[in-house]
């Protein structure tokens, strides 16, 4: 569905200053596959995404996306794409209903069909009730769910999200998850979508693309990047202020790495952090060491994040010189310096 | 819950548009007008936000103009007397605030989003200027037509034919406008207030240096010489002999250049920065 090689984008700033947003990129994503492209802001994502949706063309590589180069058949590559951006798609002062059956004129349905296939979306995202209605006169999870439905109007095989959750409460990012997977069994479609929140990327993505300062550091399932980066952590006191004995059965439990070893405090990775703690208290027991406390650590992607950077994933949207850090102001290109 | 998949028309859409070169254009450019019209149908009145500053000057600097050049009906102004004379400007000065602040509206879908959506849908690159500056027309024929029905009570006399073809001239010339109202804009996108300042201090001059609301004969020769680069001069006395109902003369004539130079220049740059307008 996506064939990208050797990606890159710079933007000039000014005679002196180049930014290289993107530093090579090669990425294949197989049909049906859910991606996420997880990454601080500034790291490149929505310069990728924009470059894969033919808004920029790529400074240099290349990119086949549903089966079409996207330098040299920009217009076929459109044809057979949805995208929702960041922004909302609809224009402000037009009506809901009128801008689906726009965009269904757009992609070559006929007047009814058009009407048809609005009418349906309308149901299906919940927005029958809000067809008549000024878009400006939407909530922000109303205009998000009609971004998504002017997305779906022609059925893509491939749709883009960039940030789609971006700025919405809780209740309104699942709700809108609901409605795209929904959407995407329907369809069988190929879905990849750009998040900064690790939540998002953990729970809805099958495959998480991990993009750092232009490039991709790592990609894999979520639940692999977190046993293969992470791993679980145990983190273990004894009652008294000697905690050796201790780590020398911490030592003992499968898997165990990266001890540390510090006053009354044992710190270790572990293969299975919940079954390694009632095994290790067990041995405590016989042993006769008196445990304080206990906890078991699952690793999250941001830990995933800190093992590959250095740095965590909140830290690194601090330090980006182009982050705006404001999460409800959707409108801006969090990665175009 | 409807199902969605169940009744898309998955392969339909992507081949039903097949259509490209000119035709396609043309249907692009049809959907992107409708596209555009459509707030202006749901909210007709709107036509009148337009046309707030040009009423200011019909209802406060008219008076002024009948009451301190009045006596001079017959010379400057031309048999008609000043409504006749200052009319026709009126609705030149209308075309020039309505259209060139429409650039406005693309800025506004930049921040907003709608304009990127467009940009990755099929829809050609020429037809989102084409279809939007086409737009323009429409309100501006409206405004013309309300200032002028105002007006007959006041004495002013319609000449339909001449009246027609200079509603005709004016919208060639909005298009034009409004296309390089639509460039700036997307050249200015990324710093919008500098949208207000180019145009606020590009159209104040323009309107001054073209007899629009005071006859530039009595002004000094440098001014006289400026106008006559200033296309809306041309278009200023074209549209003053049209509604007069002179309707073959050289004046018409050249007022028809300077608005076909308009359309032409706006609609060259435009689909040009429009080319552009995704970085």
């Amino acid at each position: 569905m996506i064939d990208a090689r050797s990606l890159t984008r710079d933007f000039v700033v000014s005679r002196s200053q180049t930014v290289h947003a993107v530093r090579g990129i090669s990425l294949r994503i197989e049909p049906g596959e859910l991606v996420a492209l997880l990454g601080p802001n500034g790291a490149g994502k929505t310069t990728t995404m924009r470059m894969l949706t033919t808004l920029i063309a790529p400074t240099s590589g290349t990119a086949t996306v549903a089966g079409h180069d996207v330098v040299r058949e920009p217009g076929k590559v459109r044809r057979h794409i949805g995208y929702v951006g960041q922004g909302n798609g609809a224009g402000h002062t037009q009506r809901a209903r009128d801008e689906l059956r726009t965009q269904g004129a757009i992609y070559g349905l006929d007047r009814r069909a058009a009407r048809r296939r609005a009418d349906d979306l309308l149901d299906g995202l919940d927005l029958a009730d809000l067809a008549d209605r000024k878009v400006s006169a939407l909530s922000g999870g109303q205009r998000r769910r009609l971004d998504v439905a002017m997305g779906l109007v022609h059925a893509p095989s491939l749709l883009f999200l960039d940030e789609p959750s971006t700025g919405l409460d809780p209740q309104n990012r699942a709700n809108l998850w609901e409605h795209i997977l929904r959407m995407r069994a329907e369809a069988a479609m190929t879905v990849v979508l750009t998040t900064h929140y690790l939540d998002e990327a953990d729970s809805m993505a099958e495959r998480v693309v991990i993009v750092d300062h232009g490039e991709i550091i790592a990609d894999d399932s979520a639940a692999a990047l977190k046993a293969k980066l992470a791993g679980d952590r145990i983190v273990v006191t004894v009652a008294g202020d000697d905690a050796r004995p201790l780590a020398r059965l911490v030592d003992r439990l499968p898997g165990a790495r990266d001890l540390v070893c510090a006053g009354s405090r044992v710190e270790a990775h572990v293969a299975d952090g919940p079954a390694a703690l009632p095994e290790l208290l067990r041995a405590a027991i016989e042993a006769d060491v008196r445990v304080g406390t206990a906890q078991a650590h699952q690793p999250t992607l941001d830990d995933v994040f800190l093992t590959l950077t250095g740095r965590s994933l909140r830290e690194a949207e601090q330090e980006t010189p182009t982050a705006q850090d404001s999460p409800q102001d959707s409108q801006t290109r969090k990665d175009v310096p | 819950m409807t199902t969605i998949g169940a009744t898309a028309p998955s392969p339909t859409p992507v081949a039903a548009r097949t259509r490209t070169g000119p035709l396609g254009l043309l249907r692009d450019v049809g959907i992107v007008l409708t596209r555009e019209l459509r707030p202006l149908r749901h909210d007709p009145f709107s036509v009148v936000f337009g046309m707030v500053q040009p009423l200011v000057f019909l209802g406060l600097f008219g008076p002024l103009l009948v009451g301190s050049l009045g006596g001079q009906a017959g010379t400057a102004f031309g048999a008609g007397g000043v409504w006749q004379w200052f009319v026709p400007a009126i609705l030149v000065m209308t075309a020039l605030f309505g259209t060139s602040a429409t650039g406005a509206n693309l800025l506004f879908e930049f921040q907003t989003g709608a304009h990127e959506r467009m940009l990755v849908t099929p829809l050609s690159r020429p037809s989102l200027l084409v279809g939007r500056a086409l737009k323009e027309m429409v309100p501006l024929a409206g405004q013309a037509v309300i200032i002028v029905l105002v007006m007959i009570p006041f004495g002013f006399r319609l000449y339909p034919v001449g009246a027609l073809l200079g509603l005709a001239l004016l919208a060639v010339f909005g298009v034009g406008l409004g296309a390089l109202s639509y460039s700036l804009a997307i050249a200015v996108r990324k710093q919008d207030w500098m949208f207000w300042v180019v145009q606020q201090t590009l159209i104040f001059p323009l309107m001054l240096l073209s007899g629009m609301l005071l006859p530039l004969e009595t002004g000094p020769g440098w001014m006289r010489v400026a106008s006559q680069v200033n296309p809306l001069a041309y278009l200023v006395d074209a549209e003053r002999a049209l509604f007069a109902g002179e309707i073959g003369s050289m004046t018409v004539l050249w007022g028809w250049v300077a608005a076909l130079v308009t359309a032409a220049v706006g609609l060259t740059v435009g689909v040009r920065a429009m080319a552009r307008s995704a970085d």
